[in-house]
């Protein structure tokens, strides 16, 4: 079999994600015009619901932060080689773990929450993590199989916690009580307007920066520690791995919890951000939605931003959209971020080799690049 | 399928053959014409385009400029159907056999003729059997592939061939997986072949094959023709220097060696893949400093587990291995453990094993010593000293081109395996395990590795090189030891040993008691 066909760097990651990305827009423009509405005025109502204000551009940063932590979950994995499809789970108890800091510790002054919150998001994501790891490295159960059955597990543990255990007494829906004010994650707009900078009051919070520094520590560890080193040859070679002295085993279990590490601080951005206490179905797929942020972003640190930002913004301009057309409802929203994912991930090479056979016509015989 | 009446038309003839992938020049204007009824050899270093070339008579490529006439026909090839069709079998180095199917099934797979089998394969055992009249070719029909041995898989290959009426057979390396005695019993069934006319295009790189085996020989270099002339009216020597274009030694100069100190011991050695097959049954040696032993044997034997169960890569089932007084196998050491004890270990299959081919040459020049104290700084890998470490191995190993960002498997196989070598002798060993050096190497590069180990050894130091080419083994070691089937058949010093004796013991005939 030919290889896949060779695109330079620009290409293979700007033009051929855009090219990706305008064909998923085509075709949810041709959707549309078939339900009877015009596919540019829907266009730039998504546009315009997404980017279109402060307010706009707040709201789709907030969704994007959720999808950086699930994303770079996910990310995080790959590079050792695992599929890991359980970051909705990961995420789930993770946040539990950040929660139940919030409950508890809500009375301390809110820097000395935040780190506990932390590490209490990241210990239940690994936490959750770590079984299909050992099943994997020790009894060699698939990850794939086991991670997801790890997000059912999870999901009916919540329930359950939360209908029986942390409900609050004399209230009929399955949620916590309010976290104490001082455990709440500070809004972006509030530490902006502290530096004199006005910006509009959105769910987007310190959380934000929080990913953004989980995307450079991400990368230092992936491309820059001798950890990163061994666990990218377990990922790509595990018989290099072996011949080089690195344990693919540990590798396996290592990298899962830090993958389960990072779905599990989803917490603190839909929880402590947003939410304000631990209810049913919190993160709402965005674990599911890591993974195509991952495949999106190349499971590179600034790939999975951007294509955070995408997802994001689809979120936003989904639901701006679906409220000013009549006729576009949330399933069709859904419908075109279907699409996006589709065309981003699963056809993603479907127009590398004409990509491919163009640039390389445009080029003089017997070039070198 | 004799589609030609014409019986003097060429059976192959290649005009103008020209072929780019991307800015290579795979093929050059390249012509090439095999009489029927010859055995023709084609050979040319790693790179110089055979394969493309064969590819392309076989219809896997097409190439962009050229003809190709059959028999005096031109053809279109865009397909392996439509070479099959024109007459044209290949045998691949790789066997493409369904191991769990049996002879029969396998001849018949992709010639079924119809949905139901049953009349197929009463046709295919009716044929077999005529052909295995004609040619010889005997081969258990009813038999599983996989349990037959390697050189009746490679005639279940031919067979497949002929079955599907190949005038013109294309065997790419055939003997790289055959004892000597195995390869002269191909040459003697490709001799049968030639004479009842049909015709052979040998593709190798062993230069005295070509000398024992063809008629009229193809020299390639860079994508293009440089010399075709009668097997007769030439030496194994001219041809290399054709191949390489310049002179190059086929022999190693060495002096005589000085053993010294014992180094490592093996004792009892068994080791057990992880189907729980035996695959070292008993092995026991010494190895000294200031000398290469040598492990011959067909691939397969075992020599392959021997190699990693030192390395570290496996867990004997009994035995003891000691390096400079400690039982690895007792204390449990891994690869990493071993390495650090100086226990270097070049890997027999490079592109498997020895590298990452995704990872630039720099990463790969610290594959196994990425954690030692020279290529950190405050928790982060110093990506400096990795670079000048890589530059400084590049250029004392002479890596061509020497840019150690770029891409290891942009690199040529004797490039790669130069990295590989530098980075295992350059972590100053006092145990080089070598596997296969050479392989998927060129001339030029195999020189310099001979080369390298030999001053290796002269500097002290101890090398067990495993080799499943005899001339490499009979080359370097200073003892050799031969395994057959898990076990060593013997020990033979390098002055007592001649290919027939150690073809003898690789074909499992002990000629003395183990030393």
């Amino acid at each position: 079999m030919s290889p896949a066909a060779k695109l330079p760097r620009w290409a293979e990651f700007g033009l051929l994600p855009a090219v990706n990305l305008l064909a998923a827009l085509l075709l949810s423009g041709a959707i549309i015009r078939l339900i009877g509405e015009s596919p540019w005025a829907a266009l730039r109502l998504m546009a315009d619901g997404a980017f279109g204000s402060q307010e706009a551009i707040g709201y789709t940063l907030f969704y994007a932060t959720s999808f950086i932590f699930t994303g770079l979950g996910v990310a995080v994995a790959y590079h050792a080689g695992l599929f890991n499809i359980g970051a909705e789970g990961q995420a789930y108890i993770g946040g539990l773990g950040t929660g139940l800091v919030c409950l508890a510790l809500g009375h301390w002054p809110f820097w000395a929450v935040l780190p506990l919150a932390v590490l209490a998001g990241a210990a239940g994501g690994a936490a959750w993590a770590f079984l299909p790891a050992w099943l994997q490295a020790r009894r060699g159960s698939h990850i794939v199989i086991t991670t997801i059955m790890f997000n059912f597990i999870a999901s009916a543990l919540m329930t359950w916690l939360l209908v029986n255990v942390l409900i609050r007494p004399g209230q009929q829906s399955p949620e916590s009580r309010e976290f104490a004010p001082n455990a709440f994650m500070p809004g972006l707009h509030t530490l902006l307007g502290r530096i004199g900078i006005p910006f509009a009051a959105t769910p987007l919070n310190l959380a934000f920066l929080l990913a953004l520094a989980a995307s450079v520590l991400v990368w230092l560890f992936v491309w820059r520690t001798r950890w990163g080193y061994a666990l990218r040859v377990a990922g790509i070679n595990p018989a290099a791995a072996r011949y080089a002295g690195i344990r693919p085993e540990r590798v396996t279990i290592g990298a899962m919890l830090l993958s389960g590490a990072l779905a599990g601080s989803l917490g603190l951005n839909e929880l402590m951000g947003s939410q304000h206490r631990i209810l049913l179905d919190f993160p709402g797929g965005a674990g599911f939605v890591g993974i195509a942020v991952a495949l999106m972003g190349r499971n590179h640190p600034v790939g999975i931003l951007l294509a955070s930002v995408l997802f994001g913004a689809l979120v936003q301009g989904g639901s701006q959209l679906s409220f000013d057309m009549p006729h576009v409802n949330r399933d069709m929203v859904v419908v075109i971020q279907g699409l996006v994912i589709l065309f981003c991930g699963a056809l993603e090479n479907v127009f590398r080799t004409p990509l491919a056979a163009l640039l390389g016509r445009g080029k003089p015989e017997g070039s070198n690049r | 399928m004799a589609l030609t009446p014409d019986p003097a038309a060429p059976a192959l003839e290649l005009r103008g053959i020209d072929k780019r992938f991307g800015a290579v020049h795979a093929n050059h204007a390249v012509s090439l014409t095999v009489a029927p009824g010859t055995i023709h050899g084609l050979i040319g270093e790693n790179g110089a385009g055979k394969s493309t070339l064969m590819n392309i008579v076989y219809g896997l490529h097409r190439a962009d400029a050229g003809e190709i006439h059959v028999r005096g026909r031109r053809v279109e090839l865009d397909s392996p159907q439509a070479a099959i069709a024109a007459g044209i079998g290949m045998v691949h180095q790789h066997f493409m056999l369904v191991e769990n199917f049996t002879v029969l099934e396998n001849v018949l797979l992709g010639a079924e003729g119809g949905a139901r089998l049953a009349g197929g394969l009463a046709r295919a055992r009716a044929g077999l059997e005529q052909l295995a009249r004609d040619y010889g070719l005997e081969v258990p029909l009813d038999t599983v592939v996989g349990e037959l041995p390697v050189g009746l898989q490679q005639r279940v290959e031919i067979l497949k061939a002929l079955h599907r009426g190949a005038e013109l057979l294309i065997l790419d390396e055939p003997t790289a997986v055959l004892a000597p005695q195995e390869a002269d019993q191909l040459f003697r069934m490709l001799a049968r072949l030639r004479a009842q006319g049909k015709s052979v295009i040998l593709v190798t790189h062993k230069l005295r094959e070509v000398m024992a085996a063809t008629d009229r020989v193809t020299v390639m270099r860079q994508g293009a023709v440089v010399a075709e002339v009668a097997t007769a009216a030439t030496s194994p020597r001219e041809l290399a220097e054709r191949m390489v274009g310049r002179a190059v030694l086929l022999s190693v100069e060495k002096g005589p060696a000085q053993p010294g100190a014992t180094l490592l011991t093996v004792r009892d050695l068994a080791v057990r893949d992880r189907r729980g097959v035996a695959r070292v049954k008993s092995a026991s040696f010494t190895l000294r400093a200031g000398e290469i032993v040598g492990v011959a044997g067909v691939a397969g034997n075992g020599q392959s587990e021997l190699l990693e169960a030192i390395a570290g890569l496996c867990t004997p089932t009994r035995g003891e291995i000691s390096l400079g007084g400690r039982d690895l196998v007792r204390e449990g050491l891994d690869a990493r453990a071993r390495r650090r004890l100086g226990l270097a270990h070049v890997p027999e299959d490079r592109l498997r094993m020895g590298v990452v081919a995704s990872f630039s040459a720099e990463d790969n020049a610290i594959l196994g010593y990425h954690d030692l104290a020279a290529y950190q700084q405050g928790g982060f890998l110093n990506r400096a000293a990795i670079s000048a470490g890589c530059a400084r191995k590049m250029s004392a190993y002479d890596v061509r081109p020497p840019e150690p960002r770029r891409r290891i498997a942009a690199f040529s196989g004797g490039n790669q395996q130069k990295l590989v070598l530098a980075r295992e002798i350059e972590s100053d060993p006092r145990v080089l395990l070598v596997g296969q050096p050479t392989r998927g190497v060129d001339i030029g590069a195999i020189e310099f590795i001979h080369r390298q180990l030999v001053a290796l050894r002269d500097s002290g130091k101890a090398i067990l090189l495993v080799s499943v080419e005899l001339e490499e083994i009979l080359g370097l070691a200073d003892r050799i030891l031969v395994m057959h089937d898990g076990e060593i058949m013997g020990e033979v010093a390098r002055a007592d040993a001649t290919e027939e004796r150690l073809g003898l013991m690789m074909a499992g005939v002990r000629t003395e008691a183990p030393a």
